[in-house]
């Protein structure tokens, strides 16, 4: 279970407001967040992670406090180890396809494994600038799969994405996050997008975040 | 022909970019990161020696140093270091003088990095440090050489600093600068051209080489 009751300031082009998002989210759910631009979706994906703090809120993940205001704790990104897919990819320009799965874990089955779902096998050696965008948003998702996070957190993971390599790489993300037991937290702009994965029983919930 | 004064020179430019890349890099990524008061103030300080007078930067040098008072004698005393009229004395004054052109291309290359790549490393429980020398410094290749390059070509260059802080003592302190100005003041114009003549050559080859560099890296890959 996780349990996230967060208050931050953030700055929008109307001045400053308060996101406020409180919520329980049952372990190995996929909650599926959409709102209007610059309701703080991203900013609420980065307080989880820990790259942001809050002003006010708490943060619990299967009992371990991530963040307490009261009591000042807050564990870093480092220990948070949450998975994150950001927006812009954040691949790193000098490692290639394999070394960004390598940088983030040494079982290198798993890295196969991972390459095999993102069909990236042919590519181990590519570095980021040789990849097309769907591809590079795959990779950003298999680097963010490959510590086997609890918590995953993903913005606009599948904009770049074709129907049908969304499908399929859907189908083979739910199993992933079944095997993990991991609990998905998912931006999107386009909430049908994400229809696949409530398809066959998986727990879906929203979260509408607002101005 | 005496080319000693070339290779002090070489030998002074190879030191301080050494000892700059050590000291940059950390100051510049601590720079990078964030704006506070302090480090407006910091920053005012490393990038001084740009617009202040060598001379007066080599003044000041030369009175903090000076082994008859304050930090110079006490170094002079427990130490026995000396950097007035010395080749450490010369050093310590081109570290403080060419720090901008360190630091300037490093930091702002840092800056431009978008803050999710660290941030990306952070989430895989890699710390400060293996971010910085796994992701961050491989990205900034490009800005390393150019201030590196920018360092040795400018402590080429040196001339009123080192002729505060160093005088004019032959394979001590008398760097190329100096030898043009001493060749010109003996009316030996033979020695002054081969002196200005290497000294330019060397910067032009710098220069044109880091150009070409950064024009390959910049350019697409798949060009």
């Amino acid at each position: 279970m996780i349990s996230i009751n967060i208050e931050k300031k953030i700055k929008t082009y109307q001045g400053q407001r308060i996101l406020k998002v409180s919520g329980e989210f049952k372990s190995e759910s996929i909650t599926k967040i959409h709102g209007p631009s610059g309701a703080g979706k991203s900013t609420f994906l980065k307080v989880i992670a820990g790259f942001i703090q809050p002003e006010q809120g708490n943060i619990t993940v299967n009992n371990n406090a991530w963040l307490d205001t009261v009591s000042k704790i807050s564990l870093s990104p480092q220990k948070r180890m949450a998975g994150f897919v950001f927006q812009d990819y954040a691949l790193f320009p000098n490692m290639t396809v394999k070394e960004h799965l390598e940088y983030a874990t040494a079982d290198n089955e798993w890295i196969k494994h991972l390459l095999e779902i993102g069909k990236l096998e042919t590519l181990t050696t590519h570095k980021p600038q040789y990849l097309s965008g769907g591809q590079q948003q795959r990779l950003a998702i298999l680097r963010a799969l490959a510590t086997k996070p609890q918590v995953l957190l993903m913005d606009e993971p599948f904009s770049a994405l074709d129907p049908e390599n969304k499908l399929a790489l859907i189908t083979e993300l739910k199993l992933i996050f079944q095997e993990l037991k991991t609990t998905v937290f998912i931006v999107s702009h386009n909430p049908q997008e994400l229809d696949g994965i409530a398809a066959d029983g998986a727990i879906l919930s929203e979260l509408y975040i607002n101005n | 022909m005496d080319f000693n004064p070339i290779w002090l020179t070489l030998k002074l430019a190879c030191i301080t970019t050494l000892l700059l890349l050590v000291i940059g890099l950390p100051v510049a990524w601590w720079l990078s990161k964030g704006r506070s008061f302090f480090k407006i103030i910091i920053e005012a300080i490393v990038t001084m020696p740009l617009v202040l007078p060598p001379s007066v930067l080599g003044f000041y040098l030369l009175l903090a140093f000076s082994p008859q008072h304050g930090a110079g004698k006490w170094l002079q005393q427990t130490f026995n270091i000396q950097f007035v009229f010395s080749f450490q004395g010369l050093v310590l004054a081109s570290v403080i003088y060419s720090m901008p052109f360190m630091l300037g291309p490093i930091k702002s290359a840092l800056q431009q990095l978008p803050v999710s790549l660290s941030q990306a490393s952070y989430s895989l429980g890699k710390s400060r440090w293996q971010t910085f020398i796994r992701v961050l410094l491989p990205n900034i290749k490009p800005s390393l050489l150019t201030a590196a390059v920018l360092t040795f070509a400018h402590t080429l260059g040196e001339f009123g600093v080192v002729l505060m802080i160093g005088g004019n003592i032959p394979n001590v302190t008398r760097v190329a600068s100096i030898a043009v100005y001493d060749a010109v003041e003996q009316m030996d114009y033979h020695a002054a051209n081969v002196y200005s003549f290497i000294l330019f050559a060397i910067t032009f080859v710098l220069v044109t080489g880091v150009f070409i560099f950064n024009k390959y890296q910049l350019k697409s890959p798949l060009e």
